[in-house]
């Protein structure tokens, strides 16, 4: 699987740490959050909503190097609006990737 | 430049507040979650630049824009190209950032809100304006893709509930619209509305019998009240 990296972060960040840090912080405690309001709304089979979260999440996802990764995403919100799940395992998956590399910062 | 950042996400306004530190001249005022907020913000102080996010629940950036009287230049931020079709409906808005957005891409945002800086604000199009700055194309989204469509080639255009169907000489074209948009989009030379379903090219009418005009091989009614201009728009004998 696709393996998240800072590659992005750090080539905005112009070598400014205190910055890169910062932006991690942020990540750090939003993306949990967003997380959780996603499994809230999909577990309650409110897909529309919850292609609104994962409409959210692909920026972070984006922001975490994963290319690859933020087409299934996109494709899941896709079929989420059409009110289809095909794509949830891999999503979460992503999800999960991604609680694992932030968790190592 | 006086900016505002109005973005749901502070992933987002982080990563903004950041390019903006590495641009001379561009200072952050402010920083909003929704567009509530920025607006009440608007209402007391003076803004040169807003970098807004579309997709916001509740209040998107298109109501935000709908919303404030008179605009400045604006920049919008989005995850999803989508909308850049919308976004074309705004003079107001001088750029189209899809997230995540390069420090080169930002830049260049940058320079052309300087460069509009510069030039009369207008918060929407004239469709006059359109058919010159896009010359004879209109671009219309299909399946996330802006696919282009010669205007004169275009001889009817019918509404059909959330959609439009455009009918050209080659094709016709199924778009996610609603008349009143493109016939803001369409030379008032060239385009009429006959009815309240349908937008006819003048000169491709090949007869009118009655209540009906044919053009091409549709036959089109004409309501009772825009007769009188179509029948002003005909070159009598």
């Amino acid at each position: 699987m696709e393996q998240p990296n800072l590659s992005y972060i750090e080539s905005m960040s112009g070598g400014d740490k205190a910055f890169e840090q910062k932006l991690i912080t942020i990540i750090k405690k939003e993306f949990p959050e967003e997380k959780q309001v996603y499994y809230h709304n999909i577990n309650a089979k409110n897909y529309k909503e919850a292609a609104e979260n994962v409409h959210k999440l692909k920026h972070k996802i984006s922001i975490l190097g994963l290319v690859k990764s933020y087409e299934v995403a996109a494709d899941y919100e896709h079929n989420l609006l059409e009110k289809s799940t095909a794509g949830k395992d891999d999503f979460e998956s992503i999800l999960q990737n991604m609680t694992e590399f932030l968790e190592t910062l | 430049m006086n900016c505002i950042i109005i973005d749901d996400e502070a992933t987002a306004r982080a990563i903004i507040t950041q390019l903006c530190s590495n641009v001379d001249g561009l200072n952050i005022l402010e920083e909003f979650p929704n567009a509530i907020q920025a607006i009440k913000y608007l209402n007391q102080n003076d803004v040169d630049l807003i970098f807004l996010d579309i997709h916001m629940p509740d209040f998107t950036g298109f109501d935000f824009i709908e919303t404030i009287k008179n605009p400045p230049k604006i920049i919008l931020t989005t995850s999803d190209s989508n909308f850049a079709i919308q976004a074309f409906e705004y003079d107001c808005i001088v750029d189209y950032l899809v997230k995540p957005i390069t420090s080169e891409r930002f830049a260049k945002a940058i320079q052309k809100a300087e460069s509009v800086a510069s030039t009369p604000k207008k918060a929407k199009k004239s469709s006059d304006e359109v058919a010159t700055t896009s010359g004879n194309d209109l671009y219309v989204n299909i399946d996330r893709r802006l696919i282009k469509i010669d205007i004169p080639s275009i001889y009817l255009v019918e509404a059909k509930g959330d959609y439009i169907l455009i009918k050209t000489e080659d094709k016709n074209y199924t778009v996610h619209s609603t008349l009143k948009k493109i016939e803001e989009k369409l030379p008032d030379s060239l385009f009429l509305k006959i009815h309240r379903s349908y937008i006819i090219n003048v000169d491709k009418i090949i007869d009118i019998e009655d209540n009906s005009v044919l053009i091409k091989k549709d036959v089109v009614p004409v309501s009772r009240s825009n007769r009188p201009e179509l029948m002003k728009r005909l070159n009598l004998l």
